[in-house]
């Protein structure tokens, strides 16, 4: 009996959070003007996102993540596997792209400022930067860890090496590729949400976090905290969803 | 020692009366042979000789190169010195199959088992209408009776290997090699592997080389059972064992069997005991 309700677990922890945010809005343990109802706060989000101003930063934010993410996998994909399929050029590198990957990319926004100036360019370069370290990582290290025996079988059968990396090589650094595509997604909207709050912006969901924050607008805030959440959730649904379909052996 | 056992010097070549089957000259002649890892020598002008449409194991204590000697010959690794040739030919002149022992790592798990067995047909720029006709041919061959529109990953142990096997067959291959195709299946699929591995080298009498840690299989399966010393490797024997085809439950319980086995297992022995 108790089995039946497994399915509705995970919705156990969404209610348990509402009903704390409503018993702490209703004896006003946190100040009104800070923690707003749960129902102004939804209120606000539909609001916002239907045909409000929320939607359209919702979908500035979509669009930058998107672009800086697919600029980074057109830039570090064929990189990685360049320099995944010659591991002595990878270890050369190894150091480099290590100590890039673990520079916070924040501290990176002066530096493509003068380089690009206070436009999207900066944003989406920032981003792509960050997220493209992250992908190259993956990548060759897919490819490095190609397994041996299948290499082998493919060159048992005649296959030249260029048909090992195309038939092999690349087939088995999949799964490792989406790993690094789902790491540098979230990256890369974690510094373009950072980019939106600080840098000149108009538009974009941390420049409608930052601006509800400067106006006191709490319900605006909230709304717009939870937008980035449901974004970033969905952009790493979304990469699952690809990934079981077009990677069905991983794991097996 | 059962007659059909016949002592052949180190150096492979064999001395006095040919038997009828070694009347033909040999498929694969390995001359001079020489491997090292770093300081170790595996092979130092080692010496074969492989016979045509026989089945050979190769077996000796662990370390001695059992693996790495068809390795070498099939091309997988390249010996230090030394030559091997195929009926006087190179290896890239001929067409072969090999079967590792870890089938999980040597399929393609996105490819479908048809296109995996399609695979080498491919890399020979063959169309698809024929790759397909040449897999049924050796489905209806084999009697194989496994959906191939499956995928590796969703079937068992020994459907795997019996597609790797399929795989190097389709070539139709003039020679075989097996490194311990069925150490790593549990003992109920081996036994089902050994008779059906058994059917196929009747049905087509392809030349076949099998690596096995198994003396029983080693045995079992042979026309001849090639003994390796501890390294370098030598030839400690090369011994003949021609019960008739096809064998049974019966051949294992066979005197001539289980001399010998015993014959072999004092080889193996001797030659732990040397290391």
């Amino acid at each position: 009996m108790k089995r039946a309700l497994d399915p509705f677990l995970p919705v156990l922890g969404v209610i348990g959070l509402i009903a704390l945010w409503y018993l702490a809005v209703w004896n006003q343990i946190v100040d009104p003007v800070l923690l707003p109802s749960p129902t102004d706060t939804f209120h606000a989000m539909y609001k916002g996102m239907a045909g409000g101003r929320l939607g359209h930063d919702f979908v500035m934010t979509v669009e930058r993540t998107v672009v800086s993410t697919l600029i980074a996998a057109a830039i570090a994909i064929p990189l990685g596997i360049f320099l995944g399929a010659s591991e002595r050029l990878y270890r050369s590198l190894e150091f480099v792209i290590d100590f890039f990957r673990s520079t916070p990319a924040s501290a990176m926004f002066p530096l493509f400022l003068v380089l690009f100036g206070v436009g999207n360019e900066t944003k989406i370069s920032v981003a792509a930067f960050g997220a493209a370290l992250v992908i190259l990582f993956n990548v060759a290290y897919g490819v490095m860890n190609a397994r041996k025996t299948r290499l082998l079988a493919a060159k048992v059968m005649g296959a030249s090496r260029l048909r090992v990396l195309t038939d092999v090589m690349l087939l088995e650094s999949l799964p490792q590729t989406f790993v690094g595509l789902r790491n540098g997604v979230s990256l890369a909207l974690v510094i373009v949400v950072v980019a939106e709050m600080f840098i000149g912006s108009t538009d974009g969901l941390g420049q409608r976090v930052f601006e509800a924050q400067q106006l006191f607008n709490m319900p605006d805030m909230y709304a717009a905290i939870f937008a980035a959440g449901a974004l970033g959730y969905g952009l790493n649904l979304l990469f699952q969803l690809i990934e079981r379909t077009f990677v069905h052996w991983s794991g097996k | 020692m059962p007659d059909g056992a016949l002592l052949m010097p180190t150096g492979g070549v064999p001395i006095g009366a040919p038997l009828a089957a070694s009347t033909a000259a040999p498929h694969v002649t390995v001359r001079g042979l020489t491997k090292r890892f770093g300081k170790t020598s595996i092979y130092e002008r080692f010496d074969l000789d492989i016979p045509r449409g026989k089945l050979v194991s190769v077996f000796g204590p662990n370390g001695c190169g059992k693996s790495t000697l068809i390795n070498i010959i099939a091309g997988l690794i390249p010996p230090d010195a030394g030559e091997i040739l195929f009926d006087g030919k190179p290896l890239r002149a001929i067409k072969f199959g090999y079967v590792f022992q870890n089938y999980r790592e040597a399929l393609f798990p996105w490819l479908r088992s048809v296109n995996n067995i399609e695979y080498p047909l491919k890399l020979m720029k063959i169309p698809k209408v024929e790759r397909r006709a040449r897999v049924e041919k050796l489905v209806a061959h084999l009697g194989v009776k496994i959906d191939l529109n499956r995928y590796p990953y969703e079937m068992s142990g020994g459907q795997q290997q019996l597609i790797s096997i399929m795989r190097a067959l389709v070539v139709e291959p003039e020679i075989l090699f097996l490194d311990e195709p069925f150490s790593a299946l549990d003992y109920e699929m081996t036994l089902f592997m050994r008779e059906q591995l058994q059917r196929l080298f009747i049905e087509t009498g392809t030349t076949t080389v099998l690596v096995s840690h198994d003396l029983e299989e080693a045995v079992y399966l042979a026309d001849r059972i090639l003994l390796l010393s501890r390294g370098p490797a030598q030839i400690a024997d090369y011994a003949r064992f021609e019960a008739p085809r096809p064998r049974t439950d019966a051949t294992l319980s066979d005197s001539a069997f289980v001399a010998m086995k015993a014959h072999c297992l004092e080889v193996f022995q001797r030659e732990v005991r040397k290391g």
